[in-house]
This record gives structure tokens, C-alpha cells and sequence, in this order.
């Protein structure tokens, strides 16, 4: 099958349904060793247990980042090329985006408490990733309100590629303002700041969040797809019903 | 495994995101049942997409 191939709706919903248990198998089972090694690591010489959330926090940090980059070429597909697959998955990814940074917000929270002594700061990286959940919220009140889907879908792809702008602003406003959030230690010059008895269950995890994170969007791109379907078939039935 | 003084917060954390998680994965399954059983039922009521019009 050649990549063009997946981009028919049926054929992409055979590969998924092909591909999709083997994938959710692949994310539990690094879900498990992922957990395993998070467990087994050692306490951080400053933050003690609590380093065990930087598990959780900085992989959904980096999926709620991911979605919206997914989005925003899913935008230009749907923008430029007025594909319906690439809308598919712009309408799909904006949830399961949400959720990661939702994760990430709630468990940043958790890890700021004891570790700065406060749940919240309005500082550069706090903010732009609290901007980014509410532009996820945005694009799904889009999807979800719209009475026409192709306006709501057009509209809603506008603002994916306008809050794209905020990807860099999140990533580099501990560079460019003094914030209570540290500085990148993983991701920056120079390699990983992170001994790697620490690192490794960290990168683990990261995969396995990667993992759920593409299991889930090739599920609702496929319930997309059939909503679609649905939705076609109900306007048939009532052009054909007699007046 | 001790959790030291905060286990709570840690607790806490993973308690969330374990819940979301759930919650994703409830919602795909859900929806994709819904979407499945609704297609069958206009299936079984003789409503077929163009595309399909074709087929034997």
C-alpha cells in the first residue's frame, strides 16, 4: 500500500483497524516497564520522592505540544488542500491534546506545591501553557458548536495555525523571561542536565505516553470517520424521504 | 517504596492522570460503539452511502 493510499478514507480505516490492537498492546507494555522504572528511582538529591511526578509531567508537557504541532499541519492540509482527512485528524487530535495538557497543568500543580511552595504562578511557561489549554478549548467549542461542520472545521483550523505562535513562546520562555519554572534540562545544548538513573525511566515513560498518544488518535480519527459516514447517510435518507 | 512527606502530591499526580487516561480510552471505546451501532441500524434500514451503490 503507498502512503497516497492511507489518504482514502476506507483504506485508512482498514490499515487502523489492522494496526490499532498491536499499538495499544506496544503502549501497555511500555506503559508497564515505564511504571516499573519510575518506581525504581531513586529520590533527586533536592526534591526528593517527588521527582517521581517530572514522570508524568514532562512527557504530557510534551504531548500537549505535539498535538497542537499535529494540528497545525492538519490545518494547512485542511486550509490548502481542503483534505478530509487532514481535518479528521485536527478534530481528533484537539481532545486527546487537551487531555495531555490538562495532565500536565494538574500535575505541574501537584509537583510546584512542595517544590516551590505554591500550586500556581503567573510566570512565562505557567501561563503560555495555561493559554494553551484554553486554545484547545477554543478549537473544540469550534468543532463541537459550528451548525455547518466545513465553516466550524475552516474556522477552527484558522485558530490551530494562529496558536501555533505559542509552541515557541512555551518553549523558550524560561530563555527569554526570568520564570519560577527551571530552565530545559533535558531538551537544550549541551545534552540532558539529568543523571541518567533518572533519565532513562523518564525517556520510557515519554515513549509510552507517545504511544497512548497515537493509539487514541488513530481510535478517534476512525470514530470520526464513521461519524462522517453517519451524517452522510442520515442527509441521504431525508433527501430521499417523500415530501 | 517510601514517598517520603509528600506522597500525597505524588499520589496525587498519578491518581489524575490515571483517571484522565481512563476516561480518553472510555471515550474512544464508547464512541466507537455508538457509531458502529447507529451505522448498522440505517444499514439495516436500506440507507447506503453513493459509494456503496455500486457494490453487488
Amino acid at each position: 500500500m503507498a502512503v497516497i493510499d492511507l489518504a482514502n478514507p476506507t483504506r485508512f480505516l482498514s490499515l487502523v483497524n489492522r494496526v490499532l490492537p498491536w499499538l495499544a498492546l506496544a503502549t501497555l507494555i511500555v506503559f508497564v516497564v515505564g511504571l516499573y522504572r519510575a518506581m525504581g528511582a531513586p529520590d533527586d538529591y533536592q526534591q526528593g520522592a517527588t521527582v517521581k511526578i517530572m514522570f508524568l509531567h514532562v512527557p504530557a508537557a510534551w504531548l500537549g505540544m505535539l498535538g497542537w504541532a499535529l494540528m497545525s499541519v492538519a490545518a494547512l492540509g485542511t486550509l490548502v488542500w481542503r483534505h478530509p482527512l487532514a481535518d479528521v485528524a485536527g478534530k481528533a487530535a484537539a481532545p486527546i491534546g487537551a487531555a495531555f495538557t490538562f495532565i500536565c497543568l494538574v500535575t505541574g500543580s501537584l509537583w510546584g506545591r512542595p517544590t516551590w511552595g505554591t500550586y500556581w504562578v503567573w510566570d512565562a511557561r505557567l501561563t503560555s501553557v495555561l493559554v494553551l489549554l484554553l486554545l484547545y478549548l477554543g478549537v473544540l467549542a469550534l468543532y463541537w458548536t459550528a451548525e455547518d461542520p466545513g465553516r466550524g472545521s475552516r474556522a477552527a483550523a484558522v485558530l490551530t495555525l494562529v496558536g501555533a505562535v505559542n509552541l515557541p513562546i512555551i518553549k523558550f520562555s524560561v530563555d527569554w523571561w526570568n520564570t519560577l519554572h527551571q530552565p530545559a534540562s533535558i531538551l537544550r545544548m549541551g545534552g540532558s542536565a539529568i543523571d541518567p538513573s533518572i533519565l532513562a525511566p523518564l525517556l520510557i515513560m515519554a515513549a509510552a505516553f507517545t504511544l497512548l498518544f497515537f493509539t487514541l488518535l488513530l481510535a478517534a480519527m476512525r470514530n470520526e470517520i464513521l461519524r462522517r459516514r453517519v451524517r452522510t447517510m442520515r442527509l441521504m435518507q431525508a433527501r430521499e424521504m417523500p415530501a | 517504596m517510601n514517598l517520603g512527606p509528600h506522597a500525597d502530591f505524588i499520589v496525587a499526580a498519578y491518581a489524575v492522570t490515571a483517571f484522565v487516561v481512563a476516561a480518553m480510552i472510555a471515550w474512544v471505546t464508547l464512541d466507537h460503539s455508538a457509531q458502529r451501532r447507529i451505522l448498522g441500524d440505517l444499514e439495516e434500514r436500506g440507507v447506503t452511502r453513493r459509494s456503496q451503490r455500486g457494490e453487488p
